[in-house]
């Protein structure tokens, strides 16, 4: 699929220098890669800056709620399994407002991918402190520094034996790229919590930062080695491992329902005899 | 029969199997022939606490529980001190012979006696009710038989003994209860309870996804649709919260899926922001809110009216919706099914507004007839129309406010759903001209939805001098306490509304001013329907009378208050 397809948005409500902007190169040539047509992705997202996505590329689109991206891109597998389902939204929306919605759809296993554009900071509502500011980070909200302990998605995610866990990096193209794809072939719900840095209002996470710290997971890792991934979701200081960090074969919910054989829900028709069959039941 | 009928309680704890004896005895006079309203009164809790299952039988339509008890099966002794004092004048009371009759007339049977087993006390209690009553024998027969079936030859075997020994001990005992008159109902017909009834009017309507949190009264519509609708392609998903239960739906009409949420007011309440998306999104979605007493858990398993305003008002910002509120079972199937015909139609969330007593209340209901229903209202699944790969205008400006609504996937042009004001294509704006093209376009929705609203049921006297006026369950309540002010001389008519919102005062307006007195008849404490109908039309009702202690209306009630 010819990358022009899934259209470029030039105006855009990201700062210049935004990691979002690298994100969203990287889901076209994503999508390209593996030559999905627009119309049979549904791209699914929340409330917040990175969230603005569905309408900075040409696919089908559902902008939702505030931390409310998960619940609905589930539902959309769930009654269509013709349609690649993609989320992206920001750390505030899914650790945050969508936290709960996060932990189910880990343990729902719906075949679908989630990207969290990570930045370690509220962008959209100028700079208070999100899940995973580090804690001591003086923000404009937490002026003595950041008091709660970080939410750690990947431990949190590797803990649940999550079926596809990645980080990746806005600034390493190659590799998120080869991320998305991964995500988007794995069957079953996908994390990629990938750094896109917010120049504007994390000051500490930059794209510097974050260039410094990430590196690749050697080639030899095996992300099935559960125990290893918990022992590299541990690690996020001067080395902030990236790549398939952990992941396994779980059928996906949407894989067991034997409804979904016969296509798309919206297409199926009333089955009034079934439903006459039923009410009799009833006599 | 009396005018009133018999009205049958079974009382004991939760966990006594109450519920068994009454769900049997219901379904064994169903396929009899007679007439029922069966009234659930239960405590929230697993075990122990006091419930009652109260059948209401009748040679005769009825439309509304009793109050008096007739005959009583107390299955503990608390049943009987908690009741003696509401037993008819010949009411008594069937018991073990073990309990403390308590000065009541009483029916004491020798259960160690009649059933060899604790465990078949309830197929024992059965038969000396059966008996006592002259429900036919083959009828309750054959429903032990199908009852305990999956169990073995053996088990039936034991309870058929069971039956056969208590129905004749109880033929020893016959004089002390009147048999029922011979029952004069159609055979055929089904046992159905809201819930069930708006279950299968969603399955009608072809609904293909309900995605719910567990909340009582509601849970049954979920459960139903588990237990019976898979069979017929529903995908059922239980939610980690409410919040995720009516985004997940909205996800689903995304796709073309006809969707339903069931929930409680609490439950709602997690909602109201889904609400507003459906709104914004112009995104279908079928809303049943089985209303239960609050304020916040109030009294989890009784009955009221009090979320009408929070149904009317739930959700942030200005948008159309419409408000159906059941007042029999054959109005939950029916209106369930129009409730996704509109929300199809104009894209916009429909609630069915029902309460605990409605979703609990087993009656004797003909099979719907699926070929006389009208069809349900479907989005645009053509491969055609929109550019190839670019956005359509999915919010395109149109005289009426309804747009073309495409499926993603069945066509090659593509579909953005949004949250924020947007462009005809779905794209954020913050231009002022077109936030108000917009609004003005969800909006006009509504007038299209009051173009459709369903008049108000008018029954009893032409130009009545008191005029009662009441919406959902409380119609048949209220028709019999009309029927008993009649029998006293009194002119009464009634006014029962099952569409709640929008309203069109001409439907009714004039019936409303022609009344020497309207009074207006909610199971709430601030009247708010009365509040509604003087805000949408200046009439203000001359009374309210009110319910909100959590009980059921019955016509004794109502009577006695409206002299």
């Amino acid at each position: 699929m010819d990358i022009e397809v899934y259209g470029e948005y030039k105006k855009t409500a990201w700062c210049p220098g935004c990691g979002n902007h690298d994100v969203m190169k990287a889901v076209r040539q994503a999508l390209a890669g593996l030559d999905l047509a627009p119309n049979r992705v549904a791209h699914v997202s929340g409330i917040g800056q990175a969230a603005k996505a569905p309408h900075y590329i040409d696919l089908n689109g559902f902008n939702g709620l505030h931390g409310r991206g998960l619940p609905p891109a589930q539902a959309i597998k769930l009654c269509n399994p013709e349609l690649t389902v993609i989320a992206q939204s920001g750390d505030g929306c899914n650790y945050g407002e969508g936290g709960n919605h996060f932990l189910a759809a880990i343990r729902r296993n719906v075949d679908m991918t989630l990207l969290v554009h990570d930045n370690q900071i509220y962008g959209l509502t100028k700079g208070q402190a999100s899940p995973t500011t580090p804690e001591g980070q003086i923000t404009k909200s937490q002026p003595d520094g950041v008091r709660n302990a970080p939410f750690n998605p990947i431990a949190v995610a590797v803990a649940m034996k999550c079926s596809f866990v990645a980080r990746s990096f806005s600034g390493n193209t190659p590799h998120l790229v080869k991320m998305i794809q991964l995500a988007i072939q794995h069957k079953g719900f996908a994390l990629v919590d990938l750094f896109s840095p917010c120049v504007s209002f994390n000051k500490v996470n930059t794209f510097g930062w974050y260039k410094q710290r990430c590196q690749e997971l050697p080639e030899d890792y095996d992300p099935t080695d559960w125990a290893a991934a918990m022992q590299v979701a541990q690690e996020f200081g001067e080395r902030i491992p990236i790549g398939v960090i952990y992941r396994n074969d779980r059928p996906s919910l949407d894989a067991s329902l034997p409804v979904l054989q016969k296509g798309p829900l919206g297409r199926q028709p009333v089955d009034r005899d079934g439903l006459r069959a039923l009410m009799q039941s009833y006599t | 029969m009396s005018h009133t009928g018999r009205n049958i309680v079974i009382g004991g704890e939760a966990g006594q199997g109450l519920v068994t004896i009454g769900q049997m005895l219901t379904k064994a006079l169903i396929r009899s022939g007679y007439e029922v309203v069966v009234s659930q009164d239960y405590m929230s809790r697993v075990r122990g606490g006091h419930n009652t299952y109260s059948i209401r039988v009748h040679d005769a339509p009825i439309a509304a529980p009793a109050e008096a008890m007739d005959v009583l099966v107390a299955l503990n002794q608390e049943t009987v001190s908690l009741h003696k004092h509401e037993l008819s004048e010949s009411g008594i009371v069937i018991l073990d012979a073990g309990l403390d009759p308590e000065g009541t007339r009483a029916v004491p049977v020798p259960f160690k006696d009649v059933a060899s087993r604790p465990i078949f006390e309830n197929v024992a209690a059965l038969g000396v009710l059966g008996s006592l009553l002259g429900v036919d024998r083959p009828t309750m027969e054959g429903l032990v038989r199908e009852t305990f079936g999956k169990k073995g030859d053996e088990v039936v075997g034991q309870n058929m003994k069971v039956l056969d020994d208590a129905w004749k001990w109880a033929e020893a005992h016959r004089a002390s209860c009147a048999a029922l008159p011979a029952p004069r109902g159609p055979k055929g017909r089904m046992m159905l309870h809201g819930n069930e009834a708006i279950a299968l009017g969603a399955l009608a309507a072809g609904v293909k996804f309900c995605s719910f949190y567990p909340m009582t009264p509601a849970t049954s519509v979920a459960q139903e649709l588990i237990t019976k609708g898979r069979k017929l392609g529903v995908v059922v998903e239980q939610a980690e919260d409410e919040i995720a239960a009516i985004n997940m739906a909205l996800g689903a009409t995304y796709t073309g899926a006809k969707a339903l949420v069931p929930t409680s007011g609490g439950g709602f309440a997690l909602m109201t922001e889904g609400v507003s998306l459906a709104g914004v999104m112009e995104a279908p979605v079928v809303i049943v809110l089985a209303q239960r007493p609050g304020p916040a858990t109030g009294l989890p398993t009784r009955t009221e009216q009090a979320d009408l305003n929070l149904a009317l008002y739930a959700g942030h910002g200005e948008f159309p919706r419409a408000i159906l509120a059941p007042a029999t079972i054959e109005d939950c199937f029916h209106l369930t099914h129009a409730a996704f015909d509109l929300t199809e139609r104009f894209q916009t969330p429909v609630f069915v507004l029902t309460d605990q007593y409605l979703s609990d209340s087993y009656r004797a209901v003909v099979p719907f007839d699926l070929d006389a229903l009208p069809p349900v209202a479907e989005p645009d699944f053509s491969p055609g129309g929109g550019p190839k790969f670019k956005r359509y205008k999915r919010y395109e400006l149109t005289e009426s406010g309804v747009s073309p609504r495409k499926v993603p996937g069945f066509t090659e042009t593509l579909v953005l759903a949004d949250c924020h004001e947007h462009t005809e294509q779905g794209n954020i704006t913050e231009d002022a001209d077109l936030r108000n093209a917009m609004n003005d376009k969800r909006l006009r929705k509504g007038e299209g939805l009051r173009a459709l609203c369903i008049p108000p049921r008018v029954s009893g006297d032409a130009n009545p001098d008191l005029l009662l006026v009441c919406w959902g369950s409380s119609e048949g309540p209220v028709a019999e306490a009309a029927v008993l002010l009649r029998a006293k001389g009194r002119s009464v008519g009634v006014m029962s509304f099952t569409q709640v919102w929008p309203l069109d005062p001409a439907q009714f307006l004039p019936a409303l001013q022609a009344a020497k007195e309207v009074v207006c008849v909610e199971g709430n404490a601030t009247g708010q329907f009365a509040r509604l109908l003087r805000q949408e039309t200046g009439f203000e009702v001359s009374r309210t009378l009110l319910r909100y202690d959590g009980r059921i209306f019955t016509p004794k009630w109502l009577a006695e208050r409206l002299g």
